[in-house]
This record gives structure tokens, C-alpha cells and sequence, in this order.
């Protein structure tokens, strides 16, 4: 750092972003704005992005898990010594060689690299062998002997709530419920009171996943010092050091995670893994690289995705449309472990409040383990299910109201800077205009209720946040860091631990320094993602990483930009003030003749100042939701859409066709409106598939095999997807109304466009034929079921019947900002500790 | 238990065409057209989702014809001329298609893209002109989870205008 600058070490603590934008001084953007093709392009196009698989080292040995058989059961004994006699074997590891419990949450430590006494789903790994080749390692797993005592299996959430014992987990409420949450923001019942009309509806949302082209794998190697090195398709490289640091017992500074490019994320590869543990302490015991790859199946056993939700809806409304108080239930099924739970629990009522007023509002959100694959975040993060059957109840509540859906949406959308009844603060809403837009685009007033039988469309709209407001573990550090290096032959190098997952954030890096310096991203090198090279970025997840790396990027860059001007207005008698950095120059805006190159401004900068380098960081504003579970929802920003589908249904085999999809986003800027695109439309075909076809479904075996609940189609064949057939056309309509809080004004687009893709299909196949379909998938069985419902005269309806008891524990009562709220609760009383005893207790069993 | 051969065993050798170079190969004889190209000859660009048949990843030319090469036994391949995405540029210039893909977001995470490039290109080499529902259909089997397909549309019809520029400016 030059000496003359002023302290840069300071954490940004204002929620603005810290850009001085070209614009300000009336120039053109020449980076920011313009569709390119992003840094990593021709890396992809040629092959030569090299994914975790990818990676061949000398001496490599290769991993193969053993995974349980049995959904729920005791490990009595295991053998492992015919497996190590076998040739070509090199280690053989169990649970009690990694031990120690670890988890993405510090609320929920409670996975195994290799369980120790407790196998909780089919696919828990229980055993490793590691082998000189891939093939060997897979027939030694046959030589393991496992006895396993079998447990009585909890295939879903009314399941664990009426089988208390055995417990999957001996930690959470009690029972099989890992977690209760119960939250007023006014009194509800006072506000059903108020109402004209008070809807009351249940829904179910099916989990699904997320299905990455990439099967997770990972390479890890004992560095010639002796630390150790981990590759990793990982979307979070510093949750994983920090889980490899505590299940290792190593120094967190004796090790070195590196996420490859991922070959796709969405929430599927963010929590640490088993195997990414044990090829790490199996290459710290051989002294020599282990590569894991897993299975598709595998993928499927790893899972994280979409949570089955159940949930009921009560929503109190005037004549007019507005909302005067909603009651939200939701009954989640968590699958065998904690993971990201208890935040996708209170992530089912967060964000309900942030798209339209709602001025009185009680949750009670409830998340079981069940005998399944751990459910997690999956793009959208417990937003989609409650999103759908609140736009779908919405629907409902326009045709009774006899108001258009559209007319409805625009009456009681939230202001621009609104702070919610739970204490969440919005940053800019465009939902407005992207309804505006929709409406024109699609022509909606001319379709709506007007086409033929069979034909229909629907709409729906939805929030998302541009970044989770807190880490995943307590601390006052940045979320995002970045480190500048510039060099003398004016190339700059942007370090940061931001990873690559698809969605372009090396671009986003690449073209917010090209553009504040005035150069093109081909000047710029990034490396990211790399635990020693690079400053902390919490990863890629809650579509942080534009807005979070995005601003310290902005801040390294305007330092950077800083010391050269102070060394060129010197050099060349011109006020500060007046120099531009554009097309590889610096030069006076007033008199441009004035100039230097941007290489010789850097060289020229270093022998005044010494070594060029800057940093910047970002760190979150502070969030009026001050209490307990006031964590999960608040958000530097939030994005909006709104989405037109229109469905061709047919009524005698009940298929659905989806021939067009119009959508609006508010994305404030699109840094690189090529990519923005892409995020768009990637949005809308998963949430399409997730409309109607894909599901993480289940059974169980005949009661003579063994009566196991096992995974209905761990294949990409039978797990159905959309393919290049079934996609629509789609009409993408970006609202640009830069945000402050953003980085050149940009709000997220990874996840938000996906949100409203479900109920719009729901609400459009109601347009098309007269049925509701309160669950998604809407398959065409579904449709069939409720055209048969309409011709007997009954409910046109397929959907959930009544939403299970549940045992809701006393809320929490926190009046909302207009009640004189402070954010706090008025009845916060700390549960009493659990008795620390149990949990020895259970696992030595 | 019968114990398979292990990799080491390099018992088979075959001669290939790989991307236009003749190529001799040994690997163990139960292995996949994939395993071979990614584990004995390094070509890493192809790419694998499921080794099952079912998600396209791993599709290669095999004698200009789209194949998926986890369910080629790299044992037939002997004398045929096999295509990878390490063959498609020219030159040091890439294929109309990798620019086209490149410039117009048609590869996010890249991975299911080395298998379009190619399942593309034999489209174009058999139809040099192809409508919006002929390059949907060409590449049904490849799966994308990340573009929703639209841009990779866009990308082979731009390419199929590149390409027909430059015959005319070749003619």
C-alpha cells in the first residue's frame, strides 16, 4: 500500500454501494452494460476448463464409498480386513477414523464423514476404500461386512410427527422435529377481523433436485510441505476449510481448498461433504493424491435440494384487495439431516412479506428428519414452495374479488425502502413496472380469461434476496474480499474467493475493474475460489456474489485508481478530478491530449508510490430484525419478477404444453446483459421442470425384500427434466432501475426469475381448464384427477386435504414497525439448554 | 468373487483416428470409449454426467456421427475416426460454433457444451441449413441444466450464417 494513501483497512460499512460511477460524470460505460462474452468463454468452448474430474495426478489412488442399504438402522459391527487383503487396496477407512461431527450450520453438527453407529438414509456412507485403481476400490466394497440392526423407518413428516421414537437425530424440539419456529408480527386474529373476505388454502410443494450435468468429485493431494490440498466441486471453499480444519483437527492454515469451476451448482454442492472428508484424510494418511468421483446415484444420495413442503395458507383481504393479515403454516420434510434446515425453515416465511403489504402476519414453520437424503437450499432456497401457494391463493382471491390478477398485484405491491412487518428492509421494488411491461408484452388483457377451452395463462410474481444479510456462523468480518495486483506491463490481477459455478462471477469481477479502470476484461486476470490465494468470499449461494464481490471489487479498483491519479495529475499538471481511465489510457477529460497509457500510468505510479496493490471488502448493512430468526430473509436488496405463462392443456390425456413464457425482472443493472439472459431463461426452465415433471420421489420395497424406503429413480433417465423439446419460447423483459445498494446499480438474477415460473403455470392451467392444481409437479395425472373432480360437480381440485397438527410452541411476539415495533420481541424467553448427556448416549447405544 | 482385470492391465491397442492425428492406444480391454479418451489419452474435454446413456455430456463424433462414448467400448473403435471437442478449432481459430457459443452465453458452467459442440456440428454437417426445430431435435439428448437451451439456439443458428459467410467468401 503507498505510503500517502489514507487507511484502506477499514470494513465498508454503509449500505451504498461504493460506486462512482462513469455515468456520474456524464461518460459512457465501456464494459459494464454491454453484452460480451464473458472471461471464461473460450476456456468452455474448447474443453479446456478443468473440472475437479479433470484433474489426473501422479501416483493418484482412487475412492470408492460403501453406503448403507437401509434407510434407518444401527451399525452393530464392521469388518473390514477382507477388503485390505484385497490387491491393489491401499486404505481402508471407517467412522472412527473421522469422527468428529460437522454440518454446514453451527446449529446442526450432526453428519459423519463415515457414520460412526447410525445410518439415517439409503446411500449414508458408512466405509472408504481407497485403491490404485477406481475399479479395484468398487470390488473391494463388497468385502466389507457390515451388521446392521434395523430401525424402524420415517418416510415423511406426519410420519415424525406421529413417531416420536426412535429419534433419527437426538438433538432439535423433540421427537423426529428438528425444528419449530412460531412468529407474530401483530395480531392476526385481529386482522382476519378487518377482512371483507379470509381465504384459507393448502398446498403442497414436492421436493425435487438439483441436478448438476457434474457428479460431485473431488482431488486431494498432501502437499510436498506436508499441508494439505483439496479440489473440489464446492460452491462454498471457506464452509469446507472450515469443516476440513474441524474434522481434521488441523490448522485451518495447513490447508488449501480450491473450488474447481463447478459444472453446475444451484444450491446442490453447497454444503461440505463426506467424501470431500475423506479423500482429504485419506490423502493426509497415504501421503499421496486421492480422487473421488461420485456416481449419479450418488448425486441423488447427496442431494440437498428442494424440501417437501405442506402448508396452509390464511389470508384476510378487503374488497378492494388488500391484505390485512396472513397466517402461514409450512411442514417441512428434512430428509436425515440438518444441512441448511433450520434456515430453509424460517426461509418458508421470510420472504412472504416482501412483495406485498401485509400488515399483521404470524409463521409457524416446522422442519422434520425424515429417512431420506437431506433436503437443502436449492435455487430459490424455501422461497418457491410458500411463493407458490401464496400467487396461487392470490389467483384465487382475484377471480373471487372479481379483480384482474394483474390490477390485484399492482393495488398492494410494497414501496421502494419499505421495512416489512418482520423486520425485512427492501432496497428498490420495480415490481410494478415489471407488471406493467408483462401485461403490454404479453397482451395479457386480451387473453386472460379469453381464449379457447384448453388454451390459458397465469401470472404470478415473487421476490428474491441479493444476498443473505448474515454468514452462516457468527462473526463481524466481511462477507467479500478482494485483492488487486497491478503489474508493470499493465495487466491486473483480481484475487478473490468468489466461485465460479456457471453464473459468470469471474466476470463479474473481470468486468467491474475493466470498466473503473478503463481497460477490457481481456486485460484482466481473475483467480478465484482458492482458499490461499485469494480473500474470503462466503461462496456462491442467496445470490450474494454480484452485489458482495461485486462492491469490493468496486472498492480495490476505485483505490487502485486512486494512486495512479494521484501519480499522473503530478506528472502531468492536471486536478485530480479531471483524469479519465478509458480505452487503456488516462487522460485530462478537459484537455485529452493530456494522456498516458494505462502501462505507463501503472509504472509510473509504482516508482512514486512502490508495489501497486489494493484491497477492498463488503460487509452487509445492518438489519432491523433484531429478533431470534430475524437472521434468515434480511438482505442488502431484493429482486423482483413477474411472470405470464400460457398453457395448452389437453383435456383427454391431461398434458400440459407450455408454448410461451413472458417474464419481467427487476434487476437494477445488467452488469453483462448477454449473461443476465441466460440466468433468466436457465431461471424459467427449472422452474418449469419443477412446474411439471421433476420429483424427488420414494417407496418402498415389498415387505419380503427387506420393506426399505428407497429413492424411486436415482437416474437421470427416470428423474425427468426438461430437454431442448420441451422448452418455450421465452420473452425476457429486464427492468433496469439501478439500485444503489448494487454494484453499478445491479441486483441478482440467479435465482429470483425461477420463483414465479410455478404458480404462473397453476394459475394458467386454471385460465385453460377450470382445474386447480394446489401441488407441484402438475403432472397430467394431477389434471386428470381434478377434470374428473370438475365433471362429477365437486371441487375442480387436486390438491392436499388438511394440513396436519402440529404442536406449535408459544409465538414470539414482535410488533411490527407501524405497532411501534422496535424489532425486538416482547416475550423472548431463552429455551432451557438440553441436557448434554443425550447425545453420548444415543450413539454409544 | 471373479476379479475383472485391473486398469493397469493395458492388454488391448487399438489405432484410431483422434481429431484428425492417427493415434495408437493401449487400455485395459473392458474400457469405454470415454475412459479411454479421458484416462489413456488425456483428452479431457470430453466430458461424463451419468456414464448410463442418459444425460449426453459425453457425446463424440465417431467416424462424423454423434455418439455417446460411455456406451462405446473404446474396442470398436479401432481404424474409426473419433471427434472430441479438442479437434473441432482449426488453426488456433475456433470452430464458428465455440465463437458463436462463446459470444452469445450459449456455455454457462461448460460442461454439457464440449457434447453440444459436437452433436451440433454433425447436425451441420449433415444439414448445413437447419430450422429451430431441427437443432432442438439434434440436441434432445444432450441435457443443460444451466441456459434453458434458448441461447444455444441462437449460438448454432449464428454459427450456420458464420459458416455460410465464409464458403461464400471461400468460393
Amino acid at each position: 500500500m503507498p505510503g500517502e494513501s489514507k487507511p484502506l483497512s477499514a470494513p465498508d460499512n454503509s449500505s451504498e454501494s461504493p460506486t462512482k460511477s462513469p455515468e456520474a460524470n456524464g461518460d459512457k460505460m465501456q464494459v459494464i452494460g454491454v453484452p460480451r462474452r464473458r472471461v471464461d468463454a473460450r476456456a468452455k468452448v474448447t474443453g479446456q476448463t478443468r473440472f475437479a474430474d479433470d484433474i489426473f495426478l501422479p501416483r493418484m489412488a482412487h475412492c470408492k464409498l460403501l453406503r448403507s442399504p437401509h434407510p434407518h438402522a444401527l451399525i452393530r459391527k464392521i469388518d473390514t480386513s477382507r477388503a485390505l487383503a484385497h490387491p491393489g487396496v491401499y486404505l481402508v477407512l471407517t467412522g472412527k477414523d473421522v469422527p468428529i461431527e460437522y454440518g454446514i450450520l453451527p446449529v446442526s453438527q450432526d453428519e459423519q464423514a463415515l457414520c460412526v453407529g447410525h445410518v439415517r438414509h439409503v446411500g449414508d456412507p458408512v466405509a472408504a476404500v481407497i485403491a490404485r485403481e477406481e475399479l479395484t476400490a468398487f470390488e473391494a466394497l463388497d468385502l466389507i461386512d457390515v451388521e446392521y440392526e434395523i430401525l424402524t423407518t420415517i418416510s415423511d413428516p406426519e410420519e415424525a410427527l406421529a413417531t416420536p421414537e426412535p429419534r433419527i437425530h437426538d438433538y432439535g424440539e423433540s421427537g423426529n422435529i428438528h425444528k419449530l419456529v412460531a412468529l407474530d408480527f401483530g395480531d392476526v386474529e385481529e386482522g382476519f377481523a378487518e377482512a371483507d373476505e379470509v381465504f384459507e388454502d393448502t398446498f403442497f410443494y414436492q421436493g425435487n433436485t438439483h441436478l448438476p450435468i457434474e457428479q460431485h468429485a473431488s482431488v486431494a493431494i498432501k502437499d510436498p510441505d506436508g499441508k494439505l490440498t483439496i479440489w473440489s466441486s464446492t460452491q462454498t471453499p471457506h464452509y469446507l476449510h472450515r469443516a476440513l480444519a474441524k474434522v481434521l483437527q488441523m490448522p485451518p492454515a495447513h490447508i488449501r481448498v480450491i473450488a474447481t469451476p463447478n459444472g453446475g451448482g444451484f444450491g446442490g454442492k453447497s454444503d461440505p461433504f463426506n467424501h470431500e472428508i475423506v479423500v482429504s484424510k485419506a490423502a493426509v494418511m497415504l501421503d499421496r493424491p486421492v480422487k473421488i468421483c461420485l456416481t449419479r446415484e450418488e448425486v441423488f444420495y447427496c442431494h440437498r435440494g428442494r424440501h417437501p413442503v405442506m402448508m396452509r395458507f390464511k389470508t384476510g383481504v378487503k374488497k378492494d384487495g388488500t391484505i390485512t393479515a396472513v397466517h402461514l403454516q409450512t411442514l417441512i420434510d428434512g430428509g436425515a439431516y440438518g444441512s441448511y434446515g433450520v434456515a430453509s425453515t424460517f426461509y418458508t416465511g421470510a420472504l412472504q412479506t416482501t412483495t406485498y403489504h401485509i400488515p399483521r402476519y404470524r409463521f409457524q414453520g416446522c422442519r422434520t428428519f425424515t429417512n431420506k437424503p437431506p433436503c437443502g437450499p436449492k435455487r430459490g432456497h424455501g422461497t418457491p414452495q410458500p411463493r407458490f401457494g401464496q400467487e396461487v391463493q392470490l389467483d384465487k382471491i382475484a377471480e373471487k374479488l372479481k379483480i384482474d390478477p394483474a390490477e390485484l398485484r399492482l393495488r398492494i405491491v410494497e414501496s421502494s425502502g419499505a421495512v416489512t412487518a418482520n423486520y425485512m428492509r427492501l432496497g428498490t421494488i420495480k415490481l410494478a413496472e415489471c407488471l406493467r411491461r408483462l401485461v403490454k408484452v404479453s397482451d395479457w388483457n386480451a387473453k386472460f380469461r379469453k381464449l379457447p377451452e384448453g388454451h390459458g395463462v397465469g401470472l404470478a410474481c415473487s421476490a428474491y434476496l441479493t444476498g443473505a444479510g448474515l454468514p452462516i456462523y457468527w462473526n463481524k468480518m466481511p462477507h467479500s474480499g478482494v485483492q488487486l495486483k497491478l503489474d508493470r506491463g499493465g495487466g491486473v490481477t483480481v484475487f478473490c474467493g468468489a466461485t465460479e459455478i456457471g453464473q459468470g462471477s469471474d466476470d463479474v469481477l473481470a468486468s467491474i475493474v475493466a470498466e473503473i479502470l478503463g481497460l477490457e476484461t481481456f486485460d484482466i486476470r481473475v483467480y478465484t475460489g482458492d482458499t490461499d490465494l485469494g480473500p474470503v468470499d462466503l461462496g456462491s449461494y442467496s445470490s450474494r456474489v454480484t452485489l458482495m464481490a461485486g462492491n469490493a471489487a468496486i472498492q480495490a479498483a476505485e483505490r487502485a485508481k486512486e494512486i495512479i491519479s494521484n501519480a499522473v495529475a503530478e506528472k502531468l499538471s492536471v486536478p485530480k478530478e479531471r483524469l479519465r481511465f478509458a480505452g487503456k489510457t488516462v487522460f485530462d477529460s478537459a484537455a485529452p491530449e493530456k494522456r498516458m497509457s494505462f502501462q505507463d500510468a501503472v509504472c509510473l505510479a509504482e516508482a512514486r508510490f512502490g508495489t501497486i496493490g489494493t484491497v477492498g471488502s463488503y460487509t452487509p448493512p445492518k438489519s432491523p430484525a433484531l429478533y431470534k430468526g430475524g437472521g434468515v430473509g434480511p438482505s442488502p436488496t431484493y429482486s423482483y419478477s413477474a411472470a405470464v405463462a400460457e398453457v395448452v392443456v389437453n383435456q383427454v390425456t391431461g398434458w400440459i404444453t407450455v408454448p410461451r413464457i413472458w417474464i419481467a425482472h427487476d434487476i437494477g443493472r445488467a452488469l453483462n446483459p448477454t449473461l443476465a439472459r441466460g440466468q433468466v431463461e436457465g431461471g424459467v426452465y427449472m422452474g418449469l421442470g419443477e412446474a411439471l415433471m421433476e420429483e424427488q420421489e420414494f417407496r418402498r420395497l415389498p415387505k419380503k425384500l427387506s420393506h426399505a424406503l428407497v429413492h424411486k429413480f436415482p437416474s437421470i433417465l427416470e428423474y425427468k427434466s426438461p430437454t431442448s423439446l420441451d422448452m418455450p419460447e421465452v420473452i425476457t423483459e429486464l427492468i433496469e432501475e439501478p439500485d444503489p445498494r448494487g454494484p453499478f446499480g445491479a441486483k441478482e438474477v440467479g435465482q429470483g426469475p425461477l420463483l414465479p415460473i410455478m404458480p404462473a403455470v397453476a394459475n394458467a392451467v386454471y385460465d385453460a381448464v377450470g382445474v386447480r392444481i394446489d401441488e407441484v409437479p402438475i403432472t397430467p395425472e394431477k389434471v386428470m384427477k381434478a377434470l374428473a373432480e370438475k365433471r362429477a360437480g365437486r371441487a375442480p381440485r387436486y390438491g392436499p386435504g388438511a394440513f396436519p397438527r402440529v404442536d406449535w410452541p408459544e409465538s414470539l411476539r414482535v410488533p411490527p414497525p407501524w405497532e411501534g415495533g422496535d424489532g425486538n420481541a416482547v416475550n423472548d424467553t431463552p429455551r432451557p439448554p438440553k441436557p448434554s448427556s443425550e447425545k453420548a448416549k444415543v450413539l454409544s447405544s | 468373487m471373479a476379479l475383472i482385470p485391473v486398469e493397469s492391465e493395458k492388454t488391448s491397442r487399438i489405432r484410431m483416428m483422434l481429431n484428425g492425428e492417427e493415434t495408437d492406444v493401449s487400455f485395459a480391454p473392458y474400457k469405454t470409449l470415454l475412459e479411454v479418451l479421458r484416462e489413456d489419452m488425456g483428452h479431457t474435454g470430453t466430458k461424463h454426467g451419468c456414464e448410463l446413456g442418459e444425460c449426453g455430456a459425453c457425446a463424440v463424433l465417431l467416424d462424423g456421427k454423434a455418439v455417446l462414448s460411455c456406451l462405446v467400448l473404446a474396442l470398436e473403435c479401432e481404424g474409426r475416426s473419433v471427434l472430441t471437442v479438442e479437434g473441432l478449432g482449426t488453426d488456433g481459430r475456433l470452430h464458428p460454433l465455440q465463437d458463436a457459443f462463446a459470444d452469445l452465453g450459449a456455455a454457462q458452467c461448460g460442461y454439457c457444451t464440449p457434447a453440444i459442440l459436437v452433436t451440433a456440428k454433425a447436425l451441420l454437417d449433415r444439414n448445413p441449413n437447419p430450422n429451430r426445430a431441427e437443432i432442438r431435435e439434434a440436441i434432445s439428448g444432450n441435457l443443460c441444466r444451466c441456459t434453458g437451451y434458448l441461447q444455444i439456439f441462437e449460438a448454432v443458428e449464428a454459427a450456420v450464417l458464420k459458416i455460410a459467410e465464409q464458403a461464400k467468401a471461400g468460393a
